[in-house]
């Protein structure tokens, strides 16, 4: 069984496919470790009943030439699943269970996944280390008490204690990544407009992208593979032609064009993180790119804009909680008193607090000096980016400015905690895809990852250089299983 | 520029989120010191630059307008907080 939870996701399909290994087998094997890995609290709701049953299933009659077929996967709790429950991590959907699916999730069952059960994630996607959702917080893998990043974090520390082999979260200002850089495994936010948003329970909608979380480089091609379609259900999906990204999978880099931004050097930066960077650097000119140092000018202004567009997009997204049609209700004396009742108590802290900003920026009196100023500084970063993509193919910069850190650490200060994510907004922002690769630890064996931001719809680039710089790395968790019960 | 009290308690009126005079305190210190994390922008000028409403900026595709599901009322209902199976009920609006 301990072989089963080791493998990669394509490793298993290919067992699956040689009949080597059955579905049930796989299926039980997860089951089994996750029973015993409670104390991460990386699920919210568990399906195990049915993932046998359809485990079984898949091995009477299922398709082995589906992409994933007869996988079992565990995804975050912020993609709409058919008649069971999703609470995006918040009070006020407690109770929720969707009559649809999700398009991305339907696009894993349409490849012969096999659903094991819901992630815990940040309260509708607001945090950086799963602290802020109302079903507790979970703890990563990779030491005790500390926090998985956010705010796929359930998906994070659930990939890194082998519970699934592999995930799909979602990513509004480095919700993918930044989890991904903290239990050190490979997380893609694909180009805004690649994967489609229908039945995500939605955040900000001009940043909001799902992608894959991986064990490695191969996985995350596969899985885009099943994920990235055109859907008209979202009106925001692009129909471009992509690429066949795991069959395509190069590492040959020669003469690729790789820009290093100067302003991503932030003050207070730790040595470790710098030397990583610089490591990275040095790797990819052994592998045969070149080296272009850039600048991003107004990359600074990334996350102030940030924290007015996504804030303003959450607070009208949000206005839909009323206690009405769906979710939880509080009772009051009148109709205005229902609303406000169910929205104090169905949201937590940092949702209020988003509402709350949003609501401010787009008052009347206020628009232009904030929102408006905001979209406006969002043009300069996306110009800063289109600019230096005329003379390099792809950005390496570190993923985080810190490795993880203690849960309670940052929830006092809301602005130290958004300054986690300042190497990973701007990309969303920008609509860029880009992908966090585990590099190295730090000096308590935390795990630190580089990002590599590509151009748009240009996966398949992003794809090979990391495959590329993996394979030079060599990275391991070597996780000591020490919450197993 | 703060934002006072009475500001914090006009914007949780207009977000339709009730607060108590402690919760008002406590978001009138957290939204004080996101604003001046925000209050950078104003360094940049912007006179002349186009806002970016959206990172695909094109026009949205028509389609037709064609009923695709139907017979759903039992499914729409079925999260309704309130026990009436037929409508979605709110308090009296009307005396």
């Amino acid at each position: 069984m301990s072989d089963i939870i080791n493998l990669t996701l394509s490793a298993l399909i290919d067992k699956i496919k040689k009949k080597e290994l059955s579905s049930q087998e796989i299926t039980n094997a997860y089951i089994a470790r996750a029973e015993k890995s409670k104390d991460l609290n990386t699920y919210i709701t568990t399906d195990f009943e049915n993932a046998i049953e359809k485990a079984k299933k898949f091995d009477e009659k299922g398709n082995f030439d589906c992409k994933l077929p007869g996988v079992p996967l565990a995804v975050k709790d912020l993609f709409c699943t058919n008649n069971l429950k999703t609470t995006a991590g918040s009070k006020i959907l407690s109770n929720f269970i969707p009559s649809y699916e999700s398009t991305v999730t339907q696009y894993l069952w349409d490849e012969g996944a096999i659903l094991l059960g819901k992630l815990n994630c940040d309260e509708f996607a607001m945090g950086s280390s799963n602290e802020t959702s109302f079903f507790g917080n979970v703890e990563s893998p990779v030491g005790k008490k500390v926090v998985p990043g956010g705010s796929s974090g359930g998906s994070a520390s659930a990939l890194a204690a082998k519970l699934t082999p592999a995930t799909i979260g979602t990513d509004t200002g480095g919700s993918i990544r930044q989890p991904a850089s903290f239990t050190g495994t490979v997380g893609l936010k694909p180009t805004y407009g690649s994967c489609s948003r229908y039945g995500i329970v939605a955040f900000a909608s001009s940043l909001d992208q799902a992608g894959p979380m991986t064990q490695d480089v191969s996985d995350a091609a596969l899985m885009l593979d099943v994920i990235s379609k055109y859907d008209t259900k979202d009106s925001t999906s692009v129909n471009f032609k992509r690429g066949d990204y795991f069959k395509s999978l190069s590492s040959n880099i020669k003469g690729k064009k790789i820009g290093i931004p100067k302003e991503y050097r932030v003050d207070g930066m730790p040595k470790e993180i710098e030397s990583l960077w610089q490591d990275g650097i040095t790797l990819l000119k052994k592998l045969g790119a070149k080296i272009i140092d850039i600048s991003l000018p107004h990359t600074k202004y990334a996350l102030p804009a940030y924290y007015i567009v996504a804030p303003a997009e959450a607070s009208s997204n949000l206005a839909r909680y009323d206690g009405v049609k769906y979710g939880y209700r509080s009772e009051g004396e009148n109709l205005i008193s229902m609303y406000e009742n169910t929205r104090s108590e169905g949201f937590g802290d940092e949702v209020k607090r988003r509402i709350m900003i949003g609501t401010y920026v787009l008052s009347s009196g206020y628009y232009d000096a904030y929102y408006l100023k905001a979209q406006k500084i969002r043009r300069l970063i996306k110009n800063d980016f289109d600019e230096v993509y005329k003379s390099v193919d792809a950005i390496l910069t570190p993923s985080t400015p810190s490795s993880a850190f203690k849960i309670g650490d940052k929830t006092d200060d809301p602005v130290s905690m958004y300054l986690n994510d300042i190497f990973t907004v701007p990309v969303n922002l920008s609509g860029l895809p880009a992908i966090s690769i585990p590099a190295g630890k730090d000096k308590n064996n935390y795990p630190l990852g580089l990002q590599i931001i590509g151009k748009a719809f240009e996966e398949q680039n992003l794809l090979d250089i990391s495959y590329s710089m993996e394979k030079e790395l060599n990275f391991k968790n070597n996780l000591q299983d020490w919450w197993i019960k | 520029m703060s934002i006072d009290l009475k500001t914090i308690k006009h914007i949780a009126k207009l977000s339709r989120i009730s607060i108590d005079d402690k919760k008002a305190k406590e978001l009138e210190k957290d939204l004080n010191s996101i604003f001046e994390f925000i209050e950078a922008l104003n360094k940049v000028d912007t006179k002349k630059v186009d806002p970016l409403t959206s990172i695909a900026e094109t026009s949205l595709k028509l389609r037709g307008d064609e009923v695709k599901t139907k017979n759903i009322r039992e499914q729409i209902l079925k999260n309704s907080p309130d026990e009436n199976k037929d409508f979605f009920v709110v308090p009296k609006v009307v005396e």
